[in-house]
């Protein structure tokens, strides 16, 4: 129901973060996961780094994720899902 | 694990849970939306034993948003100099008279964001109109939207408000326990719920109730891997909480976003379509930032009115219990698809009438 993305910590500003994968960027909150610094992978839902996880899980979880935004994007749902 | 690895192990785990109970029945029930996503498109529900049955669950947020919160804040979409902030999957979602796309197309300002905090700086930017951000979600997502409304009280940011609707799983699973018309053997518990709240309030579904949970996570073989769980439990005699999405998960969950949690929201009673009124399963926003609460800045009421034709007929409130799949429903597929959807079940990506229409084939045997 709530799906969370894995993304690598870029560069850290405060409680916010630059985090990304390949190409994209995007700035996120790290108020709920103190402790979290560049280079760590964390789980990003709707803005927000929820955990932290292993770099080798964060790379397998990517690869379903794919398959699920391709399906999300010939939905045409108006919009991202917050999930 | 590369895909040769993963076809043998799919092949052992169902090998492995096709060597149980072959003389009975065992309803599974899966919580989480994405859980069901998943389970559709890899086609786990034809590749299972038919013994064991997966029955979809109330844990894809929107479909279980009631009829009666819809319309309320669709009714707020229409208000002059408010501009509606909210994640995608509830544009489309039908009211009794029309979705937030409707309303968009008819003048209202709608946006969809990505994260609470992008409400926040919509609000910033627009400090002469009020921008509302509709709450919707599990525990996974009250915490950022949490976060967010301490943020707007932090930089005085007053033009910025939630309307609250944020749901909590662990209620639905005690109303589905006690509903004597549903039988579930056991749980796939939600992943990322549980990232958030950890193991501890799902104690009671095996100590009050003696039925089996596994934290299961989202690739196929943690499904699969989740449901041998559940039937060596259930093969053993007992009754646990376990988790198989250890990478996600930490028993004790995560203290942080809880206590965001507990610093803006308090637990209210909330309506859950299919599941009705139940007590403290929703949140509502404590005093202190009473002025961040959608429902009391604009006096929102939510009106309990009497459903239009289509929207009786649709028995998206039976799905989530788990009481009927999408084929029994008269308007699955006719008048009613991903296109044209009547009920909630059919508009999100993790509703089951969404992944029933794309991924099941039509199906005779039945929950019963
Ligand atoms: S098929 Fe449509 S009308 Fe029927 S239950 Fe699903 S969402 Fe509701």
């Amino acid at each position: 129901m709530c799906l969370a993305v894995p993304l690598k910590i870029l560069s850290v500003d405060g409680d916010m973060a630059e985090a990304g994968i390949k190409t994209t960027r995007v700035r996120i909150s790290i108020a709920l996961t103190p402790g979290i610094g560049i280079g760590d992978w964390v789980l990003v839902h709707a803005g927000f780094a929820i955990h932290s996880i292993e770099e080798k899980q964060a790379l397998e979880t990517l690869e379903l994720l794919e398959e699920l935004d391709e399906f999300n994007r010939q939905q045409d749902n108006g919009g991202p899902s917050h999930r | 694990m590369n895909s040769t690895d993963s076809k043998i192990m799919v092949g052992r785990l169902i090998d492995n849970i096709s060597n149980y109970f072959q003389d009975k029945t065992v309803n599974i029930m899966e919580v989480c939306g994405t859980h069901t996503h998943v389970i559709g498109k890899s086609g786990l529900r034809q590749l299972l034993p038919e013994n064991i049955r997966l029955v979809s669950g109330p844990g894809c947020p929107v479909c279980v948003t009631h009829d009666w919160e819809i319309d309320a804040y669709l009714g707020l979409a229409k208000t002059k100099d408010i501009i509606i902030t909210t994640f995608g999957d509830l544009m489309r979602v039908p009211g009794s008279n029309g979705s937030l796309i409707q309303a968009r197309q008819e003048g209202a300002e709608v946006e969809v964001v990505y994260s609470p905090l992008e409400a926040l700086s919509i609000a910033q930017a627009n400090p002469l109109k009020e921008v509302v951000f509709l709450g919707v979600g599990f525990e996974t997502t009250s915490p950022g939207v949490a976060i967010s409304i301490i943020k707007a009280k932090q930089n005085k940011i007053d033009n910025f408000s939630v309307f609250p609707m944020h749901k909590v799983v662990v209620p639905a699973l005690e109303a589905l326990l006690i509903d004597p018309e549903i039988k579930i053997d056991g749980f796939i518990l939600p992943g990322h719920v549980s990232t958030i709240i950890g193991c501890e309030p799902y104690e009671f579904i095996s100590v009050v109730h003696g039925k089996s949970g596994v934290i299961t996570g989202f690739e196929p073989i943690d499904i699969l891997q989740g449901i041998s769980m559940i039937l060596e439990q259930i093969n053993r005699g007992v009754s646990e909480i376990e988790i198989q999405y250890l990478s996600g998960v930490v028993p004790k969950g995560n203290s942080s976003a809880r206590e965001a949690v507990n610093r803006v929201f308090k637990p209210e009673s909330a309506w859950w379509r299919g599941l009705g009124y139940l007590p403290e399963s929703g949140l509502g926003v404590r005093e202190a930032y009473s002025s961040y609460d959608a429902k009391a800045k604009f006096g929102v009421n939510i009106i309990k009115k009497e459903l239009s034709h289509n929207n009786s007929i649709c028995a998206c409130g039976d799905i989530i219990k788990g009481k009927k799949t999408p084929d029994q429903c008269m308007l699955f597929r006719s008048a009613c698809t991903p296109s044209s959807p009547v009920g909630p079940c059919m508009v999100s990506s993790e509703g089951t009438c969404a992944a029933y229409y794309y991924y099941e084939a039509y199906r005779e045997d039945v929950y019963e």
